[in-house]
């Protein structure tokens, strides 16, 4: 009996390990040695054609004394970009999922439009609102001026170009919305309904239920805004290039016109280690930050 | 609180409602609308909402302007090689992961729930390195192989969560019955996580009709171009020929509204299972 257990266990042991292989492989392949490799790299100046020679920490100091002065650009316009894009999205999302919540007719329909334009292709999303909000043709512009405001320049100058991809951003948050609505099945009746017969209103149900309730949601959705704001690229890369005059260059832009078009790699491992740092510190924060203000309901 | 308020309360909800659905719709409208019009008419100020002669012909003018055709070959080709490669190798794992209890399991489940924090901008240059030193550069292999192996932690992930909440009693009954694994994966597990595999599915589907980056960085030949950077070609090209560019830029969207209207249920269902129990 006893010989048994253990074959059975070997045998188990033998089965999880080649079933997991791909994704053992996977992990080996394309995270655990990349991210070495980028490590050991971002000391070099490899660029590709020559061989490589240890610079030590020469990349680095370059990004940090301000020889490059693109590194302090792209830092200041993506954290810009982040600390608009992260919260208007998740109030604008997390108000249509209230919205949506409440006990209308045609709900799918409403949730399949709001949803929709978060599944459209970067590339299209770029080229129809770079069509869209044409200066001198658009179709913003000419709402604008029929109900009698000034028009803008849009992504054609420095100081709108982030807010417009702030705002375009907003159109494709329909799946934060929905991860809002489906948390928002779990709020529970009962708290609901105490606070309606105690006679407190919407305001009431709203920040002292419906929000503390929902508090785990809306963290994760804060985590993965932040990691996806930071890793901006497709937006910038196709519909301003980078401009005007650099505003919109965002880190990762930056990273891949180091790597890409000057083919400087060691460069750019350094300028991706110095994300995956910032990235690393934000979340730390976040989720030290979490037992302050998130309600993990029965713990 | 009195019923005419309630009332109100409600047509003030309807109305919001309405209008932003609309408002989501108006830019896919517009690109539509402004698809079929005539090089004159788009630029007409104020501008006209209808053309005034429905010109379809811009649609075959993109055609023949770039091989549209041989992209939606491209993408199809990627598209079918990688979601076959994701739901396959991602639920193997997902299963030995889930259902086996074996010594390395939980090492190897921390690792690649790991990587899933770790920024593609940080293994994107090696992997772009290792790819051009054994020659796979301008080719689709840097962008299938990560299909074949895993998929992708986030799927492994959601499928292994799924895999949990099936009772343990199926596998005992199926095993003292003489059933190995991959009979169990097969006969037991697979047909009892059908909407979760779809999930994967047209999730890896839209990720790589959608995908910008990793064609852009392997691929060179335009003959290899997928449908999104010949649209990125096009737009470089015919940036002021606005009702081609809204041409093409249909031409992109639409399978993906297709799927998405098929799949709808499934896309839903995986962002519900991603953010809530995750």
């Amino acid at each position: 009996m006893k010989n048994k257990m253990t074959l059975r266990k070997k045998r188990e042991n033998i089965a999880g390990f080649f079933f997991s292989l791909p994704c053992i492989i996977g992990f080996i392949m394309f995270a655990a040695i990349p991210m070495m490799v980028s490590l050991g790299l971002s000391f070099t100046d490899y660029n590709v054609i020559n061989h490589s020679t240890f610079v030590g920490l020469d990349n680095y100091s370059k990004l940090f004394n301000g020889d490059d002065p693109y590194f302090y650009k792209s830092l200041k316009v993506t954290i810009y970009y982040v600390a608009l894009s992260v919260p208007t999205s998740i109030i604008f999302s997390f108000s249509i999922a209230m919205l949506l919540n409440r006990d209308i007719k045609g709900k799918g329909i409403f949730r399949t439009l709001f949803y929709l334009p978060s599944i459209v292709p970067t590339v299209a999303i770029s080229a129809i609102w770079l069509w869209v909000l044409n200066p001198d043709f658009g179709l913003a512009n000419s709402i604008l001026k029929s109900i009698g405001l000034s028009p803008s320049r849009w992504l054609t100058s420095e100081a709108t170009v982030i807010p417009t991809l702030v705002f375009i951003n907003l159109w494709t948050t329909g799946s934060t919305m929905v991860i809002f609505l489906a948390g928002m099945q779990d709020v529970p009746r009962q708290l609901i309904e105490a606070v309606e017969i105690d006679g407190g209103g919407f305001r009431t149900k709203l920040f002292h239920v419906i929000v503390p309730m929902m508090t785990p949601t809306i963290f994760y959705n804060v985590v993965m805004g932040f990691i996806s704001g930071f890793q901006v690229f497709a937006q910038s890369y196709i519909m301003t290039s980078g401009g005007p005059n650099n505003s919109s260059l965002f880190y990762v832009f930056y990273l891949y016109r180091e790597a890409f078009q000057f083919m400087r790699m060691g460069s750019a491992c350094s300028i991706a280690w110095v994300l995956f740092i910032i990235i690393m510190i934000f979340t730390a924060i976040l989720f030290k930050l979490q037992n302050k203000w998130v309600y993990y309901g029965g713990e | 609180m009195g019923k005419a308020k309630k009332i109100l309360n409600k047509i003030i909800v309807y109305i919001l409602v309405i209008f932003g659905g609309i408002a989501c719709l108006i830019p896919l409208l517009w690109m539509f609308r402004s698809s079929l019009m005539n090089s004159v008419e788009i630029f007409m100020t104020p501008p006209k909402v209808f053309p005034s002669k429905v010109l379809w012909s811009n649609f075959t003018e993109v055609f023949e302007l770039y091989p549209f055709l041989t992209y939606y070959k491209n993408s199809i080709i990627l598209v079918v090689l990688i979601v076959f490669g994701t739901v396959i190798t991602s639920s193997l794992c997902a299963y030995g992961l889930a259902r086996i209890k074996w010594v390395g399991r939980n090492i190897v489940f921390a690792c690649i729930m790991g990587s899933m924090m770790l920024p593609f901008a940080v293994t994107l240059i090696p992997t772009f390195i290792m790819f051009r030193k054994i020659g796979f550069t301008d080719s689709i292999i840097p962008l299938i192989v990560p299909a074949w192996l895993g998929g992708g932690a986030f799927y492994i992930f959601l499928l292994r969560q799924f895999f949990m909440t099936i009772p343990r009693d199926y596998d005992e009954a199926a095993y003292i019955d003489g059933a190995g694994h991959l009979k169990i994966y097969m006969k037991i597990i697979l047909p009892l996580t059908k909407p979760a595999m779809a999930v994967v599915g047209v999730f890896s589907f839209l990720n790589t009709w959608n995908d910008f980056l990793g064609p852009l960085v392997y691929l060179n030949s335009e003959s290899k171009y997928t449908v999104a950077l010949g649209l990125q070609l096009f737009t470089g090209v015919y940036r002021s020929e606005w009702n081609l560019m809204m041409a093409a830029s249909c031409l992109v969207v639409i399978p993906v509204i297709i799927v998405f209207i098929i799949g709808q249920r499934y896309f839903l269902e995986g962002l519900t299972m991603s953010g809530v129990k995750g």
